[in-house]
């Protein structure tokens, strides 16, 4: 070894994360071992680190922790072996990382573009740091090489990118034979807002803002995912009662986003009325965000250091008391379900997972768990203060719809009990720090289980604190591939329906 | 059966009535039948949001507000709607599909543009993914701000619109 630099270095703050360099030739041989020893991909980016330098990065899970892999490429050849056999889930993010950059995953099963629609040049990677980031010259949109199926009987539905519905842009390409699907093609990229290039140069407090925004649903696990990566880089920790409230406002997220699609999850059944009766309680408890911070889906709640809000005496009465009432209305919204046979025929064995295929495929987060990966990091790595409360983890073996339903109905209760347990244990003290230290250059890691599944971030300052590169990855890019196995063999009719039950975010996966 | 109309009877009527300077909800009600005879009827694009107003839009739908029986709809196709409501700074990706929506709404039309996003692209500006507002695409009538905007500014917002000297061009029915 010529150089001085430890191999493999623990990154401070509060995710049990460590970093170290390795070898192009060394990088398949290391992630085949790490596979066997039951490692899991949870992202996968590049980095340009100047005059045709670049870095590919990836972050594994594994027993205890979070394991980023620094790749220096070779100065003028930016490709890699590929890993999509490796790890399933490689697939997208190495097309991604392609398109955005110009990494090349050699021997990829896939050539085929991710991200890049024709906003840009198949010969230009806006990431990499000669681009500007402004609009190239409008280009056609190119067609995209969907997957076919041929023989007698069948034929294509397109679907999207402009649905039926209020629901994010996607395509979907349907082969089926009837009424019953054959193959899925999905086509995701249409959200693409460049949030990455666009975070380069913000300060930390701005990029936190930023990051309350690549996924709404998840403003709040998205913004303390990235908080947490720069107060590791920082080296401070923020007071304990700012963390309390973070883990409370991460559980009111959960609480309300799992009320609502379990209301769309009976609209997609047609039962009218359990839809309007579990808005009614989502829309309670959205006026009741409003009237503690001043905003229904907590926007900027998490601050750098801390929170926006304390919480006083009788803030925390109120939310004890909605507890309570949340709890008796959806227990009997859930013997209503379960109790409802036609409900009852729809969910069960419709959009199945098995473990089995969940497991070579890397299914994580509340799908996963209803497909008996039990991977949730409240339990799996907990920091302040889900140690404390001993999270109970919710999971399923069947891995279909009515399982899903099953997990967030589950996780709705153990949400009820972590919001009670957390505001009786609130630690006084400042909920935010009164002055920021100095800012400084440095790599960080947040990582957060939101209500989808996780949320991982990897974050480098440079020397005046500004971002260097910022990556997010919502575990909505490991979970979309999956939904094209979960809906064959099942009825076109019942796509809505599956699609629900996962409800992945588009924007999350787009960037 | 009997589980969800006994359910349905011991939560009651949910839906509200609520007011904002411009008008009461009998004179919103008043307004959509004088000018359209019937529903109005909206039809939603996301040209690359990030899906916060969404959320919102979807809590109009919440019983609190009582959308059909103000005469309000949400359609599944451009081609039943009168007013497009749009979120997002319009990402590249995204232009040609809302062109083509917009193209497929008959006139009279309305687009509403939501959010700060949707306003002049918010926080993510304008890029090479990024048109920074809807206006840089497709004509827009009223703006409604906010990030995201709350269900009630979202109907003030079209309210807006179809009240607006525009929408008096309507025929009146007898």
């Amino acid at each position: 070894m010529t150089t001085s630099m430890p191999l493999v270095r623990t990154l401070s703050g509060v995710v049990p994360a460590w970093q170290e360099t390795v070898s192009r030739e060394d990088l398949r041989t290391l992630c085949l071992t790490q596979k066997e020893r039951g490692a899991r991909l949870v992202s996968l980016w590049g980095s340009d680190e100047g005059e045709e330098n670049f870095d590919l990065h990836l972050a594994l899970a594994v027993q205890g922790g979070l394991r980023w892999l620094r790749v220096p490429l070779p100065p003028h050849d930016p490709s890699y072996p590929a890993l999509d056999d490796v790890f399933a889930n490689a697939n997208r993010l190495q097309r991604a990382t392609h398109d955005l950059l110009g990494l090349l995953a050699q021997g990829a099963a896939e050539g085929r573009p991710w991200l890049r629609h024709g906003a840009w040049p198949v010969d230009r990677f806006p990431l990499r740091k000669g681009e500007d980031g402004q609009a190239y010259p409008l280009l056609e949109q190119e067609p995209y090489p969907f997957v076919t199926v041929s023989g007698q009987g069948v034929h294509e539905i397109p679907v999207g990118p402009v649905h039926a519905g209020i629901i994010e842009p996607g395509h979907f390409r349907f082969s089926v034979v009837g009424e019953r699907v054959l193959r899925l093609d999905t086509q995701l990229g249409y959200t693409h807002k460049g949030i990455e290039k666009r975070a380069e140069s913000l300060a930390p407090t701005e990029l936190i803002h930023l990051a309350g925004r690549v996924s709404g649903d998840s403003t709040v696990a998205g913004a303390w995912a990235t908080a947490q990566a720069v107060e590791s880089i920082l080296g401070r920790q923020v007071p304990e009662r700012a963390e309390w409230l973070r883990a409370l406002w991460l559980e009111r997220e959960r609480l309300v986003n799992h009320l609502g699609d379990l209301g769309y999850l009976c609209n997609d059944v047609g039962l009218s009325a359990g839809f309007s009766l579990f808005w009614a309680l989502k829309e309670t408890a959205l006026r009741t965000h409003e009237s503690l911070v001043g905003h229904r889906y907590l926007y900027d709640q998490i601050l750098l250091g801390g929170v926006a809000q304390g919480l006083t005496v009788r803030d925390c009465q109120s939310l004890q008391a909605e507890c309570a009432t949340l709890e008796r209305e959806v227990h009997r919204l859930q013997d209503l379900l379960q109790e409802h046979a036609g409900v009852q025929d729809r969910y069960l064995n419709t959009g199945r997972v098995t473990p089995e295929l969940a497991a070579r495929l890397g299914l994580v987060g509340l799908a996963g768990r209803a497909s008996a990966q039990a991977w949730d990091l409240r339990v799996s790595c907990p920091t302040v203060p889900y140690a404390q409360a001993e999270v109970r983890m919710a999971t399923r073996a069947q891995g279909d719809v009515a399982a899903r339903v099953a997990v967030r109905f589950d996780e709705v209760f153990e949400s009820l009990r972590l919001i009670r347990y957390f505001i009786e244990h609130l630690p006084s003290g400042p909920s935010l720090w009164d002055a920021f230290p100095p800012l400084r250059a440095g790599v960080g890691v947040g990582w957060v289980e939101g209500w989808r599944g996780e949320v991982f971030v990897a974050l480098e300052l440079g020397a005046q604190g500004q971002v260097r590169r910022w990556h997010p990855e919502d575990v909505s890019m490991s979970n979309w591939p999956i939904l094209e196995h979960a809906v064959q063999g099942n009825i076109v009719p019942d796509f809505p329906l599956i699609n629900k039950s996962f409800n992945l975010s588009y924007s999350g996966q787009d960037g | 059966m009997a589980n969800i109309l006994n359910e349905i009877l011991r939560h009651g009527v949910r839906s509200e009535s609520f007011s904002w300077p411009q008008a009461d909800l009998e004179t919103w009600q008043q307004a959509l039948w004088r000018r359209f005879g019937r529903a109005l009827v909206i039809r939603h694009v996301d040209a690359g949001s990030c899906n916060g107003c969404e959320l919102e839009i979807h809590a109009l739908n919440a019983p609190q507000y009582n959308l059909t029986g103000l005469g309000l709809r949400f359609s599944a196709s451009p081609r039943h709607a009168d007013l497009l409501l749009v979120t997002g700074p319009v990402s590249r990706h995204m232009e040609e599909a809302l062109r083509r929506t917009y193209a497929a709404l008959p006139e009279p039309r309305w687009v509403v543009a939501v959010g700060d996003c949707g306003r002049d692209g918010g926080v993510f500006g304008k890029s090479y993914a990024c048109l920074g507002g809807v206006s840089q695409v497709i004509p827009v009538d009223v703006v409604v701000g906010g990030c995201p905007p709350t269900p009630l500014q979202l109907l003030e917002g079209i309210w807006r619109a179809v009240t607006s000297a525009r929408g008096s061009i309507l025929p009146q029915p007898e």
